[in-house]
């Protein structure tokens, strides 16, 4: 049986509650709508509620416990001799118990108490879902049931309504909060067990990174090493070019749009410059993979320089390019909302337009439009696919920007795809990495909303 | 006198000399942005061309022409036509000997292997489901068009470069002469290529598509909108609405903003330790992914929603109230409804955001390789924009015009998107 037959069915109860429910306090009151404390709509948004509630919050505990409830039960049944292996012994067993139950093939022979166990396993989570079925449906029915009954003319059903709603709206709201403490949490922890094994001043500190390692501890020479600065270096290599690009080419236009251009060509011009910004960067990764890397390998070699095929300047100007519309978008924001006024008093003393922009507006605009930049750089910094596909994998501490570097996104998307161990120093890291970028992303935000939340507050 | 009226002179020159420099500096400045403003548009219209340029053939297909015998010796050696036995007959020995006929100086088993491999692997099962579906060809002789191989199909479509030597070449000099052959004799033709239309993703790839990336990304913005939607309205309502100053919503408030600017990868590994690791649901699968992006444009869905909650009057609000209507009957009956455009066009911007997301999905493990079209929510399968860097990844010539191809539809959903938030806008804004 399908949970979500079950979902429907419930539904399907919910609506019957509310119409059960706005029916009884209509005959209770003999259809005189105003003898009643609420609308009868809302007795049966109240019965509808206990109806459905209860039933769905039981079957989310349901589902939450039956796999492990199930697991120790089909445990039990097995042979002492596979009771008693190492623990992730005997979750490859289960795993093969879970997919025999399935019918997918495993690779080794099914054997005879395999079979046994499959069965087993799937008899009870048969059994489970029946029962699970049966439960949430009388649960519901007789939630619903007793919610009808207890229907009276004084029931202020109203007001229980709007707590629920109000209850739900609160919850939502606090899932932001939940949503950073999971991520806090979820980073954190893989980080202190990280630093457990590593410790934090070679990972901050150490100039060389290379986290291969050892599968079987006799191997040799591959014990890992993890000194962060590398990929720290090449991160802000990339993002320093990308600024590089992106910082006067978004100012120049957004001073463009806001100063000069006629009220035509801005409407025509900026949705086409926003453009940039809505293109997902797994394209600007493919861009610069495939057309802007060869162009600069290619322009190299026609002048002699030895350009790298992923060059940490191909990832920075496609990146640059990414940026532009944010550092474009925010700059023209702040350029407009310089007040007349200060225009008007420098073309009086006779300045020119260029004069004033550079001598008056631009001044006042400074920190919002610093606030911008700090914001674009901190997207530069998080920014992923671009420099997964342009930027290379081997730690290169280098200034050159003709050099492959590798970033931090880089390397914790290279850690953590493909087969992985939990436990493994090697995985770990990506998960420290990804703590000390949280970090250094969230104290830019901080600032940069700061300084423009500051400077906007001046003109009001 | 004289004097003064030099020194008159003298200061007008100077000044018109400045003069003449301050609008040089004036026209150069104007000049500067209006280059920049070139340069912005350069890209987008580079960006675009390359694309599209790489990308345009790859919705044409090369078929081939073959004389086909079906054989009853090879297909049903006894007359026998039971599904089963029809379905595991050597079809592809059908296309050999087809091929064999026509090119009967082949001999060389090297250049015999060779020259079968002109004929994609998949047109075997075309063949297979021709009999299939209609046992009563078996013993005929058809002419049967069958999908060619992807470097014969990049010779036809010319991004093969002749002038390299033979040994640099994926196409060899007795493939060029085959094909040329093939020509001479009319048959060689392209076609509209639906395969990338129907098929999910293949090795092959004159074979793969992106149906199975299309739901797949369907699936996931299917639970993104599902649960972002309600959730931010919900959360927008309340900060806007009923929330008390103090400091409590001081930190929810912060912390949206600051949820808005977390680098995309980081929501990915929040997916991976708490849904993957902690509940134990699947990888790969649209459920999680559709979770985790969820979480990601709920802020972007928050900020606008209170954006649009806020340009409600006020006298709205309380000529609700005046008539007695309960603070949650005037923002359920007449305040969100009012705002519902806005928060829809909030809700769409979010929503493109997410279908052209990689990152996070990639921690989650939607990068596998897979082949059948998702049929639920919980079956593996990969989304649009994972789909184009998996084939960004591949080292066949096809594969980058099908990646661009593949970005070319993703970008069409993408525009068509912010167009609808645009029209949305437009239709409902209103100005009270």
């Amino acid at each position: 049986m399908h949970t979500s037959t079950l979902i429907i069915l419930l539904l399907g109860l919910m609506s019957l509650a509310y119409y059960f429910g706005r029916k009884r306090s209509l005959t209770l009151v003999g259809g005189k709508v105003r003898d009643l404390h609420s609308l009868p709509s809302y007795y049966g948004m109240q019965t509808a509620m206990w109806c459905g509630i209860p039933a769905l919050i039981l079957l989310a505990f349901w589902l939450s416990f039956e796999e492990s409830v199930v697991t120790g039960m089909v445990v039990e049944s097995l042979p002492q001799e596979v009771q008693n292996l190492p623990p992730e012994r005997l979750d490859l067993v289960l795993n093969d118990v879970r997919n025999l139950s399935q019918g997918d093939i495993v690779s080794s022979t099914v054997d005879q108490t395999m079979q046994q166990a499959a069965d087993h396993y799937t008899s009870l989570m048969s059994i489970s879902h029946m029962a699970l079925f049966v439960v949430a449906l009388s649960v519901a029915i007789l939630a619903g049931l007793w919610a009808q009954r207890t229907i009276t003319r004084e029931q202020r059903a109203r007001n229980r309504v709007e707590k629920a709603i109000n209850f739900f709206l609160l919850s939502s709201s606090t899932l932001a909060i939940f949503t950073t403490v999971g991520i806090v949490l979820s980073v954190l922890f893989e980080s202190v067990r990280f630093f457990q094994q590593i410790p934090v001043t070679e990972f901050l500190f150490g100039l060389e990174w290379s986290p291969q390692t050892a599968i079987r501890p006799d191997q040799v020479g591959s014990s890992g090493v993890f000194g962060s600065v590398p990929l720290f270096a090449g991160t802000m290599l990339i993002t320093l070019i990308a600024m590089i690009v992106a910082v006067p080419i978004g100012l120049m236009s957004a001073i463009y749009m806001a100063e000069y251009a006629s009220k035509h060509f801005r409407t025509l011009a900026k949705p086409v410059l926003e453009v940039l910004a809505g293109i997902p960067t797994v394209v600007y990764g493919f861009f610069a993979a495939l057309t802007v890397a060869p162009f600069f390998r290619d322009l190299g070699t026609d002048i002699g320089l030895t350009v790298s095929s992923e060059s940490a300047l191909a990832a920075g100007v496609v990146m640059g390019i990414m940026i532009i519309p944010f550092v474009s978008s925010l700059s023209d924001d702040v350029i407009n909302a310089v007040p007349q006024a200060m225009r008007d008093g420098s073309y009086g003393l006779g300045a020119t337009r260029s004069e004033t922009i550079r001598n008056v507006i631009i001044p006042a605009a400074l920190p919002g439009i610093v606030g911008g930049v700090l914001l674009a750089v901190s997207r530069a910094i998080g920014e992923t696919m671009i420099v997964v596909m342009a930027a290379g994998l081997s730690a290169n501490l280098t200034a050159n920007p003709l050099e492959a570097v590798t970033t931090v996104t880089v390397q914790i998307v290279t850690l953590l795809v493909g087969d992985q161990e939990f436990d493994s120093a090697k995985t770990l890291a990506a998960f420290a990495l990804a703590l000390v970028l949280f970090v250094i992303t969230l104290a830019l935000n901080m600032i940069a909303l700061h300084i423009v939340r500051k400077y906007r507050e001046q003109y009001e | 006198m004289n004097n003064q009226q030099q020194q008159h002179k003298k200061t007008m020159d100077r000044v018109q000399k400045g003069l003449d420099r301050r609008y040089r500096q004036e026209r150069h400045f104007k000049w500067l942005g209006l280059g920049a403003i070139m340069l912005g548009l350069v890209f987008v219209s580079f960006l675009f061309i390359t694309i599209i340029s790489n990308g345009y053939t790859a919705f044409q297909q090369t078929y081939v022409k073959l004389d086909v015998f079906y054989d009853p010796e090879m297909i049903a050696p006894i007359g026998e036509t039971d599904p089963e036995l029809l379905s595991r007959a050597n079809y592809g020995g059908l296309i050999k000997a087809s091929m064999r006929q026509m090119f009967p100086d082949v001999t060389n088993r090297r250049e015999k292997k060779v020259l079968y491999g002109l004929i994609s692997s998949g047109a075997t099962y075309e063949i297979r489901d021709a009999v299939m579906n209609n046992p009563e060809l078996i013993g005929t002789k058809q002419e049967v068009w069958v999908v060619a191989d992807d470097d014969f199909d990049m010779l036809i479509k010319g991004h093969i470069d002749l002038r390299l030597p033979e040994s640099d070449r994926r196409i060899k000099d007795n493939q060029l002469a085959w094909i040329h052959d093939l020509q001479e004799q009319d048959r060689v033709e392209k076609r509209f290529n639906t395969t990338f239309f129907t098929a999910g993703d293949s090795r092959e790839p004159e074979l793969s598509g992106i149906k199975g990336a299309a739901y797949g990304s369907f699936f996931t913005l299917l639970i993104c909108l599902t649960l972002a939607f309600p959730v931010g309205v919900a959360a927008a309502v309340y900060l806007e609405e009923f929330a008390p100053k103090n400091r409590w919503t001081d930190i929810i408030e912060v912390n949206i903003n600051n949820l808005a600017a977390v680098p995309s990868i980081v929501f990915g590994l929040l997916g991976l330790a708490v849904f993957i690791n902690f509940f134990g649901l699947p990888r790969s699968v649209p459920l999680v992914g559709g979770l985790v992006l969820a979480l990601m444009t709920l802020p972007t869905i928050i900020i606008a929603s209170r954006a649009a909650l806020k340009s409600v009057p006020p006298s709205i609000r309380e000529a609700a109230l005046g008539v007695g209507a309960s603070p949650m009957q005037t923002i359920t009956h007449h305040v969100v409804p009012l705002a519902l455009p806005g928060m829809l066009t909030g809700t769409i911007i979010g929503m493109a955001q997410a279908l052209g997301e990689t990152a996070p999905l990639l921690m989650i493990g939607m990068v596998a390789f897979i082949v059948d079209v998702p049929g639920s929510v919980m079956d593996p399968s990969a989304v649009l924009p994972v789909q184009i860097y998996l084939w960004a990844d591949s080292p066949e010539r096809a594969f980058v015009e099908r990646t661009s191809a593949a970005i070319m539809i993703l970008l069409a959903f993408l525009i068509s998107m912010n167009l609808l938030a645009v029209w949305l806008r437009k239709k409902f804004e209103r100005r009270w």
